[in-house]
């Protein structure tokens, strides 16, 4: 059968960076065609040049054959290209109807059409499969009912192709089933669909084709029929797993440095208690919105929580960041970019910030310490940047991330706790950012790390503790460390379904 | 990806750096060219200096206003609570009645420690009552104008004491080495200012405030101190403004300080500060000052626009200050 919308050797880079190369995708009307890759693999480029969102390089995008260009999102959407996008993009305080329709009201005699809006709200829903108000404001919606309301804004439009970013990362595994019942009845009425993800499992359940992306080459293209998760998990890689994780250092050891006791942050956690001993890289895993973050921006003050916590056997509160990191606690934000690192200004003044009482002689600023430090950090953490007066938004992700644990580690942290401290970044760093995390305990350090990969957590940790819905949920010894044991405590499905879940984080 | 990759890149983005930093003073002499152009009596040094001195209030206030600016903050009160101040200085002074440097000296505490006082307040309502800048300080302005008014019971407040007044007068009318007071007392607050801003550990967490409050308050940046102080400094520049300003004239009114806020802000702007905050430039700022007295010195030297319309003009150098700003930033 013919292909709807076929990509071409397209390229895609950003300044000197290439993300994309040379990656040739067809989709026919009626498939699910997914793309799979690591982070930073370049799906997500992929999908928003597919959708008129950004523009390819090199390269070329046919439509029925015939070879177009997109000025725009709406240009894409008008012949029949759809984005569902990753995260939510709805106006919270509108009502359902009111964020579907929104920019492309129904009008009557120059006013708005509410009556009509609502019933084609109420009819698009229906087909979906349901009863959500179209009269409920979207900040009242659960974050599942968001998403649906999200995919039938996209379905609204006439549409030959619908690509969907991650749809499942926010949701609970009965309602991505359900969330997959839609992508089938999309399939039946012979729209093309693209799924993009990195779950494996799920791609197997819901794909006709796979294509797998890694570093931003094309690797392969198959049929769903005789590719097992396990062999995606292979090309999506493409090396042994098990290098990519330092040997775990054996200084793990039965001192306890911070007790935590029935902490609890008001609406995210409840009555949770830890113990971290030193020299240990004890993990927090669970799904997204299980209240790791939460829990340990609360226990460094950065918000309002309660709880015991006992810090070498005295018991501490810290009112704010500065406190926690004067007695030697140091939290980095899984935002990097909103709540790490200062993008507007250069490395230098970026990289002292925390620990800027170390850089002041008298009242003023040793700039010369300064620059020393600079060069210190950019050597240890193999910070990579054409010149040291960037900003550090012009950093990539990798070296964001390097020039965040620099930064961190300038208030010689006896207590480290990192979150997500590989998301978005590539797999090159990854591995210096784990052989770093190993090298902090080895100090004798306390290390938490807190992740939504299991692979990571396995590799990485000494311990790792799971939540779920705000509560621990149990916590797994090095001995027992499995993506089955995570899994099947952080989602609280019985094991036979948790295995197979599981399976789609190979 | 290492330096030696892509040298000419990194270069021209210093240039262009550069450029916006630059910029006001490129503005300032091809003022000072088309002023001497349009009058010849524009380019004599009385002039010049009458000009400077002129810009010396709004100059003294632009530089706190750079730090409430700089952080992400904005004061709008500034005029108002320069009017304040000089009534109840003015008012001190009277109530003292005699002509010598202690009177004087308590007039100066006074004027310095209400205005300090009223950014405190404008600071902590900020920072403790979470409420947006720009409304806690329209709100303080015209609770600062109708106590002036109120005080002055809709007229004049002046020194009553003559011979005061002619001890006072010299902090105007002054020079020290063929330089008025009020450029030193200028120059003074600016050099302080900038050493503030870009050496001490504040004026850098000033900076990472007005980037991004989050990343500060993650970093451990005691943003409610850093936040209160910005007012408190703004506060105390503008009481220095007044103590240079009440000689001028010794009297204040309820139109005193009309639109400084205005002057001050656009001085700020027209200086490469960042009104969103991340960016402050106190030398820049003083460029700004004296650009906007310039612009109202050549509208009066020459007859191409009623001076009456200088708070227009002034209105128009802001917007396209803020035009010209967005362009170089879209050009980054």
């Amino acid at each position: 059968m013919d292909s709807v919308l076929r990509a071409e050797n397209i390229s895609k880079s950003f300044g000197p960076i290439e993300v994309l190369s040379g990656i040739s995708l067809d989709l026919k009307p009626g498939e699910v065609h997914a793309v799979i890759g690591e982070n930073g693999a370049g799906k997500s480029t992929l999908m928003r040049i597919l959708s008129g969102h950004i523009a390819p390089t090199k390269g070329s995008l046919h439509l029925n054959g015939q070879p177009i260009t997109f000025s725009g999102p709406v240009d894409a959407e008008a012949h029949g290209i759809v984005l569902v996008h990753q995260e939510i993009l709805l106006a919270p305080d509108l009502t359902v109807a009111q964020n579907l329709f929104l920019g492309r009201e129904i009008k009557r005699y120059g006013f708005v059409d509410d009556k009509a809006m609502r019933e084609q709200t109420r009819d698009i829903l229906r087909e979906l499969g349901t009863s959500i108000d179209p009269d409920r404001e979207v900040s009242r919606l659960s974050i599942a009912d968001r998403q649906l309301v999200q995919i039938a804004r996209a379905l609204l439009v006439p549409h030959k192709v619908v690509a969907f970013d991650e749809p499942t990362a926010v949701l609970t595994p009965i309602e991505a089933e359900s969330l997959f019942e839609i992508i089938r009845k999309l399939r039946a009425q012979g729209v093309a669909v693209l799924y993009i993800s990195h779950r494996l499992n799920e791609v197997k359940a819901v794909a006709d084709r796979v294509t797998v992306l890694r570093d931003g080459r094309h690797i392969a293209t198959r049929d769903i029929e005789g590719l097992e998760p396990l062999e995606m998990a292979r090309l999506m890689v493409g090396r042994d797993m098990s290098k990519l994780y330092p040997e775990k250092p054996e200084t793990a050891s039965d001192q306890t440095v911070l007790a935590v006791r029935d902490m609890a942050v008001p609406g995210f956690v409840e009555n949770v208690s830890f113990t971290l001993r030193r020299g240990e890289i004890l993990g927090f895993g669970g799904l997204i919105g299980a209240g790791r973050t939460e829990l340990f921006e609360a226990l460094v003050g950065l918000r309002a929580g309660t709880g015991t916590i006992t810090l070498d056997g005295k018991q501490v509160h810290f009112r704010d960041a500065r406190e926690a990191m004067a007695a030697g606690i140091v939290y980095l934000s899984e935002d990097r970019k909103g709540k790490g690192l200062l993008l507007q200004q250069n490395l230098r003044i970026n990289l002292s910030l925390a620990a800027l009482d170390k850089f002041t002689r008298g009242s003023f600023i040793d700039v010369a310490a300064e620059e020393t430090a600079l060069d210190g950090a950019i050597k240890d953490f193999d910070i990579r940047t054409r010149s040291r007066d960037l900003l550090a938004g012009q950093l990539s992700g990798g070296n964001q991330q390097k020039l965040l644990l620099a930064k961190m580690m300038l208030v010689e942290p006896r207590i480290v706790i990192i979150d997500e401290p590989t998301r978005g970044v590539d797999i090159g760093t990854k591995e210096q950012i784990y052989s770093f995390i190993a090298s902090l305990a080895a100090e004798g350090r306390a290390v938490v790390v807190i992740s939504s990969e299991m692979q990571e957590l396995i590799g990485l940790c000494h311990r790792v503790v799971v939540m779920r819905n705000g509560r621990v949920a149990g916590e797994v010894a090095q001995d027992g460390l499995s993506e089955d044991a995570i899994v099947y405590l952080a989602t609280g499905v019985h094991e036979e379904r948790a295995a197979e879940i599981a399976a789609g984080h190979a | 990806m290492t330096e030696t990759v892509l040298p000419t890149r990194a270069e021209k983005r210093k240039f262009k750096m550069d450029m916006r930093a630059l910029a006001p003073f490129i503005a300032l002499i091809i003022l000072i060219i088309a002023g001497a152009l349009i009058n010849p009596d524009f380019l004599t040094a009385s002039n010049l200096l009458n000009v400077v001195t002129r810009s010396a209030f709004i100059a003294i206030i632009a530089v706190g206003a750079t730090f409430v600016i700089a952080s992400g903050g904005l004061d709008l009160s500034v005029g108002s609570m320069a009017a304040l101040t000089a009534g109840v200085m003015i008012l001190t002074m009277n109530s003292q009645g005699s002509a010598d440097m202690g009177t004087l000296a308590l007039g100066m505490l006074a004027a310095i420690a209400l205005s300090a006082a009223c950014g405190l307040a404008n600071g902590l309502i900020v920072t403790f009552g979470r409420i947006e800048p720009f409304i806690v300080t329209l709100g303080t302005m015209g609770i600062f104008r109708s106590l002036i008014i109120w005080l002055a019971a809709g007229g004049t407040i002046t020194i009553r004491n003559l011979e005061l007044r002619e001890l006072y007068r010299p902090v105007y009318f002054g020079t020290v080495l063929g330089i008025p007071v009020p450029i030193i007392a200028f120059l003074a607050v600016a050099s302080i200012g900038a050493l503030i801003l870009y050496r001490t550990s504040f004026g850098r967490h000033v900076v990472a405030l007005g980037s991004n409050e989050d990343v500060a308050r993650y970093s451990g940046v005691p943003i409610w101190r850093v936040r209160t102080l910005t007012y408190i400094i703004q506060g105390i520049c503008v009481g220095i403004a007044v103590l240079v300003y009440v000689p001028r004239l010794g009297s204040a009114t309820p139109t005193t300080g009309l639109l400084w806020e205005l002057q001050a802000i656009t001085a700020v702007v027209i200086g490469g500060t960042a009104l969103k905050g991340g960016i402050g430039r106190v030398w820049g700022t003083v460029v700004g000052a004296v650009i906007l007295e310039l612009v109202a010195n050549i509208m009066v030297l020459s007859n191409f626009v009623s001076e009456f319309l200088v708070g227009a003009v002034q209105g128009a150098i802001i917007i396209i200050a803020m035009l010209v700003q967005r362009s170089v930033h879209r050009g980054r």
